[in-house]
């Protein structure tokens, strides 16, 4: 056979069982998505989303845009090596190309420098396409070397910590290493007895005397094949499947396709597409101030894909979302893990009954009020709304003041789905018997329920900032401003949860003097009482509230203030700072004409 | 300006340690932020547990204060205390040095804010009071709820900011158990017709004389006890405190409405107690100040010249704060 030795074996191999394997996990994983999702991909199919998905595909999978913005060093690292091999595997098959006329097995583009011994004679541009090739191949070392340096100095890409890898994944990661300088040795080798070199392995090529170089040549080239080979065959079954698979999340994502309540093909595809980078792990409040290492996103999808869940990594998260906002790949982690939390098969029967004697209320021409269970235990907050609206000339129906329904998300954040759904029908049938088009609430839990797990078509949610926000701007309430200095604590629920960060703002600013502090909005800290976790004790959770207190101190305001009844309880506990919602810090200040 | 002894606080403690020593030929200066010696005290209608009117004992202390060899300084705040070449030198807030060669720490408690648990409404309902408020009322010999009424009936909630790890206190005040049984006996005298309910974790009756009143107020009074916190309370309509609990005696959770909702706040290191015990490095749990040993040393600390005597150290009862205060004087007159 042309263009064959037996050297390009253990790549051959290697690739045929990376090939397979992956066709044979598409596949077996799309079987399992819910005939919603299906639903949702064919009807998104043909649409500007597709184009959308390729964008982000180049810029998430090549480009590593996500981590750059978070520390160049390690965007580079990422983008190095992705996209420098990948234009490496392009140009590479574009030169074979042109170089290479018949016999052009899958392996003479990976070994072309091995087979084409004169290019120039072949291709006119062979010169530039070494030159070029050479250059890559360059980029992609200094990726590898700086993912090196990583491993013994992780503060170099701006780590803490980096993930613990299984003894296969770093088995990967070496061959994956080992990959590149044999790579550059081989092609020297070759280079160093034909004319077919770029300047980097014509200068490292000048090394070999050209006895070394006959001697070497077929050993290189097939310890290169050998790493590729091993790489290729570890990937599936490695975290390097996310190569496979980030991809594809993207595409399904951008067709609509989300996560469900339970585990279905879409969470496999989001399970392998963890590339176990680990950024996920440093602000994780639980690794930050509770030294809770094994629970992170990038353990905890490790534990669920590798079939050895643990129920109490399961358990032990705020669901605060910190980690969602960093992880690159953008998967959604609290989904994840809401459904290992399963137990909506736990019998329940009669707890419920009491739901038929909470009587519907005809309250049409009015604004709903929903205060939320928290907010009975701070009358501060309800008081202060009811004044709001009376300042306002609002009517309204307060919905939950005696006999409350709760909202039903503590339960379903718990895993008690079933349960949760049925206080979730109560409840629509009392807003909706009602007659309200306006349903505010103080609490960014109900406010992050009614809006993502209810359906509740024709009545406006509100979380009380947007209508606070919406009657000082529309000039329905009137309010002094004070030179009482605030800073604001962004509710994990309500920002993150709900992407509600400048209501609260224009509120605050028209109230006082808003400060600015050091981790805010999408960067924002847990209070440490999130209802995600019921795990951690109250000494653990007083921890991670005084990392959120002391963000907040440092600018010496007057007034802390939050928009949720749980982080006001919250920052308030073992203190006697001044904690405030922002329906208080309005109330305060209104003028009644 | 030289002084022998200065004695900050003039409270019980600090008048009673002042007037030991100046019966024993020291001379003394008190320092007092408030202009007026005895701020708690004068609040307080009856003592437990054999309820002498308060007046008497703060005029007794007014006596004592008046004694030649003791200079009451009051409206004078001691902003900052430092020992140097063996003396401890004082700044007052008007930036004066005052040199003596020892200090007694008698800067007390202050009552818990109330407002701290929310969720019991004090500050945002007019029916719920603190008992200090109810103290007052008792002194003007009327007890009137939200809008000026008599009251058919009254709760009270032991242990507020105290036992409660979510406000960070988890340590007993001690004092509060007997307090609200005498003050629910004293609202019964004035309101006979009233309802009063007692709501509570257990209760420390642990004084001579405090399980008679117990008793007393079961059996004479007809006040009713409840074992259990109150979880929340809010206002109504008409002005009355709907409070929510659990029974944990039956188990069952109940909801009642109540007139006046009396808050039986617990005690806290003082301010001057908080900063002097800093400054001075002996602050102990809670922000108390720190006696070198509870059982041998009490009134002396790891400071040379520097003695404690009374609630700046732990909740403690008024009887208990003047015997501290006589042997805090005595501590200090064996070291001359
Ligand atoms: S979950 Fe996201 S951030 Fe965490 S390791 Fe996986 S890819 Fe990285
Ligand atoms: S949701 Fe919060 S607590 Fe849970 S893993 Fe992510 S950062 Fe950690
Ligand atoms: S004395 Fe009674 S009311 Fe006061 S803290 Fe102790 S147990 Fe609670």
């Amino acid at each position: 056979m042309k263009n064959f030795s037996p050297f390009v074996i253990p790549f051959t191999v290697g690739l045929i069982i990376l090939l397979a394997a992956c066709c044979i996990k598409w596949v077996r994983w799309y079987r399992h998505f819910t005939p919603v999702q299906k639903s949702q991909i064919r009807k998104n199919l043909i649409s500007v989303n597709l184009i959308r998905a390729l964008v982000e595909s180049v810029n998430e999978c090549l480009l590593h845009h996500r981590v750059f913005r978070r520390n160049l060093m390690l965007g580079y690292m990422h983008g190095s090596i992705a996209l420098g091999w990948f234009l490496l595997i392009v140009t590479g098959a574009v030169e074979a190309g042109l170089e290479v006329h018949g016999d052009r097995h899958v392996w003479v583009a990976v070994f072309l420098r091995y087979f084409v011994h004169d290019p120039e004679a072949v291709c006119p541009y062979a010169g530039i396409f070494a030159q070029v090739m050479d250059s890559l191949l360059l980029v992609v070392l200094s990726g590898v070397s700086l993912a090196f340096v990583k491993s013994v100095y992780h503060k170099v890409v701006g780590m803490r910590k980096v993930t613990r890898h299984t003894a296969f994944d770093l088995f990967a990661k070496y061959s994956l290493w080992f990959i590149f300088p044999m790579r550059l040795a081989a092609e020297s080798a070759t280079a160093s007895l034909y004319p077919n070199g770029g300047w980097l392995t014509d200068a490292v090529g000048s090394l070999f005397s050209v006895e070394t170089a006959r001697l070497m040549e077929l050993p290189l080239w097939g310890l290169y094949s050998f790493s590729l080979g091993l790489f290729f065959a570890s990937m599936p079954f490695s975290r390097y499947m996310h190569i496979f698979t980030e991809v594809p999340v993207i595409f399904f994502r951008r067709l609509g396709v989300r996560e469900t309540d339970r585990r279905s093909g879409y969470t496999m595809y989001e399970l392998s597409a963890c590339s176990r980078c680990g950024i996920c792990i440093d602000d994780c409040p639980l690794n930050r101030d509770l030294d809770h290492k094994t629970v992170q996103p990038v353990y905890f999808l490790r534990d669920i894909r590798y079939k050895r869940p643990q129920l109490e990594t399961a358990e032990d998260c705020l669901m605060c979302g910190r980690c969602q906002v960093e992880c690159p790949v953008g998967l959604d982690l609290i989904s994840i893990r809401r459904q290992m939390r399963d137990r909506g098969t736990l019998d329940t029967a009669g707890t419920y009954d009491y739901l038929e004697k909470v009587k519907p209320f005809n309250a049409i021409g009015r604004v709903g009020y929903f205060g939320g269970c928290m907010s009975h235990l701070t009358p501060g907050i309800t008081e202060s709304m009811k004044k709001i609206f009376d300042a306002a000339g609002q009517k309204y129906w307060y919905m939950d003041e005696n006999g409350s329904v709760c909202c039903g998300r503590p339960l379903y954040q718990q895993g008690f789905s079933v349960q949760a759904a049925e206080l979730r029908r109560k409840n629509t049938r009392l807003i909706k018997d009602s007659g309200v088009k306006i349903l505010i609430t103080s609490c960014p839990i109900c406010y992050q329920s009614f809006t993502k797990e209810y359906r509740l078509e024709g009545v406006k949610v509100m979380h009380h900032s947007e209508y606070i926000a919406g009657l000082i701007a529309s000039g329905r309430i009137v309010v002094t401003r004070g030179d009482e200095s605030i800073t604001y604590h962004d509710p994990c629920e309500l920002g993150r949860g709900c992407g509600i960060y400048d209501e609260p703002r224009k509120v605050l600013e028209a109230s006082g003097r808003l400060l600015k502090t050091g981790q805010e909005r999408e960067k924002s800290l847990c209070c440490g009482h999130n209802l995600g976790n019921t795990l951690i004790s109250f000494e653990e959770q007083g921890k991670i509230r005084d990392s959120a207190l002391s963000n907040l101190t440092a600018p010496a305001p007057d007034i802390i203030a939050t928009g949720c009844p749980m982080c006001k309880k919250a920052l308030g506990t073992g203190n006697d700072l001044k904690i405030m919602d922002i329906a208080e810090v309005v109330a305060r200040r209104l003028i009644f004409s | 300006m030289k002084h022998n002894i200065v004695i900050i606080g003039a409270g019980p403690s600090g008048i009673e340690a002042a007037h030991c020593l100046a019966v024993s030929g020291e001379h003394v200066t008190v320092f007092e932020k408030m202009e007026d010696p005895l701020e708690n005290l004068r609040n307080k209608a009856f003592l437990f547990p054999d309820f002498t009117s308060a007046s008497e004992l703060t005029e007794t202390f007014r006596t004592k204060l008046q004694h030649p060899y003791i200079t009451y300084r009051g409206g004078t705040s001691i902003t900052d205390m430092e020992r140097m070449d063996g003396r401890w030198v004082l700044t007052t807030d008007r930036g004066e040095k005052i040199d003596t060669d020892d200090v007694i720490l008698a800067t007390g408690y202050r009552p818990f804010d109330a407002s701290r648990k929310e969720e019991l409404g004090y500050g945002i309902y007019n029916g719920v009071v603190t008992s200090l408020d109810m103290e007052k009322m008792l002194l003007r010999g009327r007890v009137v709820n939200s809008i000026g009424d008599l009251p058919s009936r009254v709760a009270f909630l032991q242990c507020v900011g105290s036992r409660d790890s979510k406000v960070g206190n988890n340590y007993c005040s001690k004092v509060c158990c007997i307090t609200a049984a005498k003050q629910a006996v004293e609202v019964k005298k004035l309101l006979p017709e009233a309802e009063v309910f007692i709501f509570y974790m257990d209760l420390r009756m642990w004084g001579q004389g405090f399980e008679e009143i117990y008793r007393s107020s079961q059996q004479d009074y007809g006040i009713r006890y409840i074992r259990g916190r109150i979880s929340e309370a809010a206002g109504t309509f008409d002005g009355k405190v709907q409070i929510k609990a659990e029974d944990t005696l039956t188990g069952l959770p109940m909801k009642m409405s109540t007139d006046l909702l009396v808050l039986m706040v617990g005690m806290e290191p003082s301010e001057g107690t908080r900063m002097l015990a800093g400054r001075c490095g002996i602050c102990g749990e809670y922000g108390f100040a720190r006696s070198e040993n509870r059982h041998l040393y009490d009134n002396v600390t790891s400071r040379e010249g520097l003695y404690l005597c009374g609630s700046c150290k732990r909740p403690m009862c008024l009887e208990d704060v003047i015997s501290d205060a006589r042997s805090a004087a005595m501590e200090l007159l064996k070291s001359r």
